[in-house]
């Protein structure tokens, strides 16, 4: 178990930079998810963790122990490939034992080891199959048996998820989460999915173009979402990003036509563009007075829940969701109102604008 | 680092491990190896007998430097010549007497010199003996064996395209009763090389009155088992709709196979076009067996026969290997990729 | 992924476009001949396709191509067999009187198998003495430089193409040109011994001593045909995937562990093509090494094919019987091998 630190860690493929300078720093322990879209860097990120890549610059710390120059085999990580990579000529038991082979341990080690974590992914009936004979799902937990058998400092997971099956992924998703819970290693996950990434992470880091966006736990990102990009992106149903501006301190209209919102607009200037987001969970209808008036353009009943996606002149379509089924038609008209509180402010750069500036 | 780290140490892009160095050595040592024979070859062509017998032989192909000389009807060979004062100069040689040669300045015919042999050194510089390539052409048969291995190469070539991709496409499109005794009777050609059946054939050939003719040599390989598997390979791949679409159309199984399929096939055309031309022109053992009289022989028939001779006139022979080696080396700066992929591909089959 | 580039296309501008104009106005004129030619052979074709239907034409097609493997690969294998049986000089069968085994016996008539001189036909148990020990020999050296060198350019190396088209060179030229080449350079006055007598050695006459003989057989064999089977290994290393050898070396294993248990074991399949490919090739040598020594000195390279060419056809005597004898024989072994070949490929396929 150990931490990672990064500094001004930078790669460029020949003239093409991807990251562009990462500062960051995990503690022991933590379970980080490196979320994005795709081309945002995040697996280069990983490889460059693991040292499958060099870095064109900067300097990574495992326990304080600067390993920027140091080969994969020499760190002391275990990865867990998005196809497995498993030996396809060697059984289960041997594809774990390979890595402890090379450690120099003894047989009984080596077998006490394997057995354990076999037992706790629960292959300990596949252990003399070869990976072809195995189901995507088996296979993907020999992958993370492997790992786990060399008790690493870190744990480094490639988008492991990514080819299993809808239904399959949710059941690995909370394995996953009991295995961290259970042997307390330091992981590090790389996904596009952000849902696996807030159901699962310490904490997330947010990466666009090679750049960290933001980091922070679940919820903070959920909640106080730096800029525009973090607010669309974390959240399903997207947030409704709208255009606004500055009425006066406290005060910005959404849209043209719209009734000012109270907001707080920090240090922005009457009359500044901003755009006010707002997530379909936290809009209520409006019994008596209204924020915004839009006409519904399609409902969807998912009996638990109801989504309206509806428009007003001059906006995009606003997504609003409401708990239980909720009778409405197409067409109908749809009052709406916002809580101060759950309404966020965003620059006209996209940053987010806090109380008190 | 540990030691043992140290020489298990990854090799990075950039960083220069030892195995890199022993590689690119290797490597280096390969391109030496497989060229410089070849090279040395044609170096080896161009110079003339007298030069070819000199022992150690020199790189380059030289011979010595003549002169024409006012007043001498003959250019002279050139000398450099240590004179008696211990000048060195370069001279025209007029004639030896003995151990003395007659000596004289080429710029000033007047001045004659007498200087011991033992003092010459021939004055050489670079010239192609191309009468190496042109005397065999015309004095020997050569021109006759470079067109019988022309004719033969692209005769057999023709056939080979035109049968096995009929076979092909037999064997690719239709489903027919004793397909898979076909595919059975294709495949086990594969097992049985010339090697072992030279005198059998020998025999066919003679009753079909082929024997010493070019034809005895182009028929028994036209159709080739590689041939038809490379071809099917590639048709199998080709949409059945447009078939199936020219065959609405009226059109007869014959112009579906020319206009529609050996089009398309073409790139698996090309690549056993590329093999029939490379084996054919190097091919040996069989003509070397069925073609007894000179006039039929093809081009590496009549190389093999030039060297059995008891004095082997290796000016001519060397000129006439480099000659045979051309459409080889053709093929290679042109084609080389085709090939690649070629053999990769059924080499594994 | 494999990189397959390697040859570059050099044609200055204004001579590409007048082979251009040539080539269409070459390709047009053919275009137009074939065209033509079809047309009337499409006539017949027709018809016969009226006449046996649609289906049937697959046999019309598979005609050529069969009859040809029948009158020149079949026929004559079964006229071998025949041919072993009979005795006399003449090329036709019903000219030879029916000997029963004797060619056979005449054949294996050894007072031991291993020592060629105590038998009856002694040239035929050199040759086959001589083809073994030249088939282990070119076996290993060809399969272990093949697999180096193959090894070498999976490595990430500039230039893999020209690198691999440069082994390959050797293997598109005539064996004929192979001998010559060599043999030029291994003459009594010829470039190496011009190099030994440099570094102060003597002159060795390859051609006389009959170790030296065999040896350079071997390498000469082995200087022409490396390249098709590096290929070959080639493209079986460059099937494994990458990230095999990232998990390795996650799993910090070291390079010739890396080697040893997972590239080895995994290029097998294709060793064992190579392997057998190889042996059915070299059991069948005779073009290089005939050229190159004549079988010399004496009979200290001679092959079992030069054997059986030399007694159909280069002898005083042409002896037909115990050529096709031989031949049998030497047909059983590469049956065998053949066999082999398939059924590994097969597998191989099917897994």
């Amino acid at each position: 178990m150990a931490g990672l630190t990064l500094k001004s860690v930078r790669k460029a493929f020949g003239t093409v930079a991807v990251i562009h300078g990462i500062d960051l720093a995990i503690a022991d322990g933590e379970f980080i998810v490196f979320v994005g879209p795709s081309g945002c860097g995040k697996s280069t990120l990983l490889r460059i963790i693991a040292g499958l890549e060099d870095v064109s610059s900067g300097e990574i710390a495992i326990d304080a122990l600067d390993v920027t120059r140091l080969p994969a085999s020499d760190r002391g990580l275990a990865m867990v490939f998005q196809s497995y990579a498993l030996y396809p000529h060697m059984t289960v038991y041997q594809n774990m034992a390979f890595a402890l082979e090379n450690m120099g341990l003894a047989r009984a080690e080596i077998d006490a080891r394997v057995r354990r974590a076999a037992t706790m992914l629960r292959l300990t009936d596949y252990l003399a199959r070869k990976p072809k004979a195995l189901s995507g799902g088996q296979r993907q937990r020999v992958a993370i048996g492997r790992a786990i058998v060399r008790d690493p400092k870190i744990f480094l997971f490639d988008e492991p998820l990514s080819n299993l099956d809808a239904e399959l992924r949710v059941a690995t998703r909370k394995e996953l989460a009991a295995l961290h819970a259970e042997i307390g290693g330091t992981m590090i996950y790389v996904t596009h999915d952000q849902v696996e990434a807030m159901t699962m992470a310490d904490r997330i880091v947010v990466l666009r173009g090679g750049r960290i966006e933001q980091v922070g736990t679940p919820l903070e990102l959920y909640n106080r979402p730096d800029n525009l990009f973090v607010a669309g992106f974390i959240g399903s149903p997207r947030m409704n990003l709208l255009p606004a501006q500055v009425v006066s301190p406290g005060l910005a209209r959404i849209g043209e036509a719209g009734q000012p919102v109270k907001v707080a607009t920090g240090s922005l200037a009457a009359g500044a563009s901003a755009t006010v987001g707002v997530r379909p969970e936290h809009i209520a209808l409006a019994e008596g007075p209204a924020d915004l008036a839009l006409s519904i353009d399609l409902v969807e009943q998912l009996g638990g829940e109801t989504y309206f996606y509806a428009s007003a002149p001059g906006l995009p379509q606003i997504t609003v969701r409401q708990n239980g089924q909720v009778p409405r038609e197409r067409g109908e008209a749809l009052c709406v109102r916002f809580e101060p509180a759950h309404l966020h402010l965003f620059d006209a750069e996209g940053h987010a604008v806090r109380p008190g500036g | 680092m540990r030691p043992i780290q140290l020489l298990s140490a990854r090799h990075r892009a950039g960083r220069w491990h030892w195995t890199d160095i022993a590689a690119y050595a290797y490597l280096a040592l390969g391109v030496v190896l497989m060229f410089a024979p070849v090279v040395w070859l044609v170096l080896s062509s161009f110079k003339t007998q007298a030069s070819l017998l000199e022992f150690p032989p020199k790189l380059l192909p030289l011979s010595q430097q003549e002169v024409r000389v006012q007043g001498f009807p003959q250019p002279l060979p050139l000398f450099a010549a240590t004179l008696d004062n211990g000048e060195r100069r370069e001279l025209a040689q007029v004639r030896r007497i003995g151990l003395i040669a007659q000596m004289v300045d080429p710029a000033d015919p007047k001045q004659q010199y007498r200087v011991p042999t033992a003092r010459l050194v021939a004055v050489r510089h670079l010239s192609f003996a191309t009468s190496n390539y042109t005397e065999p052409l015309q004095k020997f048969a050569f021109t006759r064996y470079l067109w019988n291995s022309v004719f033969v190469t692209v005769i057999a070539t023709l056939i080979t395209l035109l049968i096995n991709s009929m076979a092909a496409y037999a064997l690719s499109i239709y489903e027919f009763r004793g397909k898979t005794i076909a595919m059975l009777i294709v495949i086990g050609t594969l097992m049985i090389p010339i090697t072992i059946i030279l005198v059998p054939v020998y025999l066919v050939v003679t009753k079909l009155g082929l024997v010493n003719s070019l034809w005895a040599v182009i028929l028994p390989g036209a159709a080739t088992p590689t041939g038809v598997f490379l071809l099917r390979q590639y048709m199998l791949t080709l949409p059945r709709d447009l078939i199936e679409a020219a065959r609405m159309d009226k059109a007869s199984e014959w112009q579906i196979y020319w206009r529609i399929v050996m089009p398309l096939a073409a790139p698996a055309l090309a690549v056993l076009a590329i093999f029939s031309v490379m084996w054919r022109w190097n091919e040996f053992l069989w003509p070397l067996a069925v073609l007894t009289r000179t006039e039929s022989f093809t081009l590496q028939i009549g190389l093999n026969a030039f060297q059995g001779e008891l004095q082997t006139q290796w000016n001519y022979l060397l000129a006439m290997t480099v000659v045979s080696l051309i459409p080889v080396a053709l093929v290679f700066v042109f084609l080389q990729r085709f090939i690649a992929t070629g053999i990769a591909n059924t080499g594994m089959k | 992924m494999s990189d397959l580039s390697g040859s570059t296309e050099l044609q200055g501008a204004p001579a590409a476009s007048l082979l251009s104009v040539l080539r269409r106005a070459g390709g047009a004129t053919l275009d137009a001949g074939l065209d033509t030619v079809s047309r009337l052979i499409d006539i017949p074709m027709r018809l016969l396709q009226r006449l046996i239907g649609e289906r049937r034409m697959a046999y019309v097609f598979l005609l050529p191509n069969l009859a040809f493997f029948s009158l020149f690969v079949f026929v004559p294998l079964v006229i071998n067999l025949v041919f072993s049986f009979t005795g006399g000089e003449s090329l036709f069968p019903s000219q030879r009187p029916y000997v029963g085994t004797d060619q056979y016996a005449y054949l294996f008539d050894c007072g031991s198998y291993f020592d060629p001189a105590s038998c009856r036909v002694d040239h035929f148990w050199r040759g086959v003495a001589n083809t073994l020990r030249f088939t282990v020999f070119q076996l290993v050296s060809m399969v272990t430089f093949s697999l180096v060198t193959a090894l070498i350019l999976n490595m990430r190396i500039r230039g893999r193409g020209f690198f691999r088209a440069v082994y390959f060179f050797p293997v598109l030229l005539s064996p004929v040109v192979v001998a010559l080449v060599w043999k030029w350079i291994l003459q009594r006055d010829g470039l190496l011994n011009a190099g030994l007598t440099m570094i102060g050695g003597q002159k060795i006459l390859f051609f006389v001593d009959p170790t030296w003989a065999m040896f350079w057989s071997v390498f000469v064999s082995v200087w022409a045909h490396m390249g098709f089977y590096t290929l070959i290994l080639l493209a079986g290393l460059q099937a494994i995937p990458s990230e095999l050898y990232e998990a390795a070396e996650m799993d910090a294993t070291p390079r010739w562990r890396v080697l040893w248990r997972i590239t080895l074991p995994l290029l097998w399949p294709n060793l064992i093509v190579v392997i057998v490919l190889a042996l059915i090739r070299g059991v069948q040598t005779f073009d290089e090494v005939f050229v190159l020594t004549g079988g010399g000195p004496g009979t200290a390279t001679l092959m079992i094919v030069q054997y059986i060419y030399e007694t159909a056809f280069a002898s005083q005597v042409q002896n037909f019987g115990l050529a096709a004898a031989a031949s049998v024989v030497l047909g059983v072994v590469l049956f065998l091998l053949t066999l082999a070949q398939l059924t590994l490929t097969r597998r191989r396929g099917a897994s």
